[in-house]
C-alpha cells in the first residue's frame, strides 16, 4: 500500500432529491495504490466514485486531489481535471460505435490536441499491451464483449492518468474473460503508476486490489483514513 | 485426499520409482505440504499387498527406494472406479461462524461487526491466493480457482446474513 495520499474524501454527502446516496462517506486511495469499493447493490458505490472523480457535485464534505479541492473547482476546471488526470472505464465499454478500437483508444489523446500520428502510435502501443492488436481497425460493434472491454481498458490509460475509476469492468463478461480483464488492468495500472478506484461487487474480482472498503447505506468506513489524515 | 488413488493414477501412465512418484505428486497436488517418505512407501506397500501394483524392476545396488513401481489391470479397473464416484459435496456452513453471530445477536453484541470482520480475513486470504494464481503455472489457477470460488461463496452468505440480521435478531427473541 502507498503511504502517499492521492485522493481522499471526508464525509461527503450527496443527494439526489429525498434519497440519500451518500451519508457521510470519507475514503483515501494513495499513489498508485488500487482500492476495491464494494457494497451491496443500491447502497452508493457508484455515487462514491462520481464523487471522488469529480462527475458530480458533493452537496457537503471534501474531495481533495493531490493538492486540490475538486469541491471548489468550476465545473470547466473539474471537466479538465478529468481529461488530464483521470481515466474511466465502465460496465459496457461505452466505445464510440462509429470509430475503430484504434481511434477510440486515441481519442482522449485527440482531445488534448496531441496529433493523430502520436496519438494513434500510442494508442496502438496501449492495445499491443492489453493483446488486442488485433481489433485495431475494427468497429467495438464487432468484436467480443472481452475485447471491447480490454480496448477501453486501454483507452483509460492512454493519456496516462494518475486514477483510473472502474465500475464494475467485468461485469458484462464471463468468468474468464473478467479474469483476463482484471489481470490485464492491474497489471498495466501498477507498471504505470496508476491509482485505481475499482467499484465491484464482486470478491473474486476485489481481490486483485491492494484492500477494500464496503459501503453499506451511503457510508463507507475506511481505517486508513484517519491514521492518514492524523 | 486419497493418495493411494493419486498414485494409481499416476502410475497408468507409466511406471515410476517411489521417489520421483512423491516429486511428481507434491509438484502437481500438493506444493505446500509435500509428503512424507514414510508415507510414500506406506501407501505403496499398501497397493502392492492389494494387488494394485506390482514391482516393475529394481535397480541394482539400490535400497527399497529404487524398486520401480507398475499398475496391474485391477489397479487401473480401481483407479477407474474411483474417478468415476462423485465427491461428496459439503453443502453446510462452518458451525463456528453461525454460532458466533447467533450468539453476538443473543448477548447484544454487534454481529454486523462480527461479519465486517469476517470479510476482511476472507479477502484477506482471496487476496493471497489470487496472486498465486496469477503469477503460478495452470495448476496453480486450477487450484486456486476452487478455493477462490469456495471463499466468495463463504461471503455471498455472509452478505446474505447481514441482510437477514434483523429477521434473525427477532427471532432469537423468542429462544
Amino acid at each position: 500500500m502507498s503511504s502517499r495520499a492521492l485522493l481522499v474524501a471526508i464525509d461527503v454527502r450527496k443527494s439526489y432529491g429525498p434519497t440519500a446516496a451518500l451519508a457521510g462517506a470519507s475514503v483515501t486511495v494513495g499513489a498508485g495504490e488500487i482500492v476495491a469499493v464494494m457494497g451491496p447493490s443500491g447502497s452508493g458505490k457508484s455515487t462514491l466514485l462520481h464523487c471522488l472523480a469529480g462527475i458530480v457535485p458533493v452537496d457537503a464534505g471534501t474531495v481533495r486531489y493531490a493538492d486540490r479541492d475538486l469541491t471548489k473547482l468550476s465545473d470547466v476546471e473539474r471537466s479538465a481535471l478529468r481529461r488530464s488526470d483521470f481515466g474511466f472505464i465502465f460496465q459496457f465499454g461505452q466505445l464510440v460505435p462509429e470509430l475503430t478500437c484504434l481511434e477510440n483508444v486515441a481519442l482522449p489523446l485527440r482531445l488534448a490536441a496531441v496529433r493523430r500520428r502520436e496519438a494513434e502510435r500510442r494508442a496502438s502501443a496501449w492495445l499491443h499491451q492489453l493483446e488486442v492488436d488485433d481489433v485495431a481497425d475494427k468497429l467495438p460493434g464487432t468484436v467480443s464483449g472481452g475485447q471491447g472491454q480490454r480496448v477501453a481498458v486501454a483507452r483509460s490509460l492512454v493519456s496516462e492518468p494518475r486514477v483510473v475509476f472502474a465500475d464494475e469492468p467485468t461485469g458484462a463478461l464471463d468468468s474468464l474473460n473478467g479474469e483476463k480483464v482484471m489481470v490485464l488492468l492491474t497489471k498495466a495500472a501498477r507498471d504505470s503508476g496508476a491509482a485505481v478506484v475499482l467499484i465491484t461487487h464482486e470478491a473474486r474480482v476485489a481481490a486483485y486490489a491492494d484492500r477494500e472498503v464496503v459501503v453499506r447505506d451511503g457510508a463507507v468506513l475506511d481505517y486508513s483514513t484517519v491514521e492518514r489524515a492524523a | 485426499m486419497s493418495v493411494g488413488h493419486t498414485f494409481l493414477g499416476m502410475l497408468e501412465g507409466q511406471p515410476r520409482h517411489g521417489y520421483d512418484l512423491k516429486r511428481a505428486y507434491d509438484e502437481a497436488f500438493s506444493p505446500d505440504r509435500p509428503l512424507a517418505y514414510g508415507q510414500v512407501y506406506a501407501t505403496l506397500a499398501r497397493l502392492l499387498k492389494h494387488g494394485l501394483v506390482v514391482v516393475d524392476g529394481v535397480e541394482p545396488g539400490g535400497g527399497p527406494e529404487r524398486k520401480r513401481y507398475a499398475i496391474t489391470e485391477a489397479g487401473v479397473a480401481d483407479v477407474r472406479s474411483w474417478l468415476a464416484q462423485p465427491v461428496k459435496p459439503e453443502p453446510y456452513l462452518q458451525n463456528v461462524l453461525y454460532t458466533k453471530i447467533v450468539l453476538a445477536l443473543m448477548s447484544g453484541r454487534s454481529a454486523v461487526d462480527l461479519l465486517d470482520v469476517q470479510r476482511t480475513e476472507h479477502l484477506r486470504l482471496m487476496r493471497e491466493l489470487t496472486r498465486r494464481k496469477t503469477s503460478g503455472d495452470l495448476a496453480d489457477q486450477l487450484i486456486c480457482d476452487h478455493a477462490l470460488l469456495h471463499l466468495e461463496a463463504d461471503l455471498r452468505w455472509l452478505e446474505l446474513t447481514a441482510d437477514r440480521l434483523d429477521d434473525l435478531a427477532a427471532r432469537l427473541h423468542h429462544i
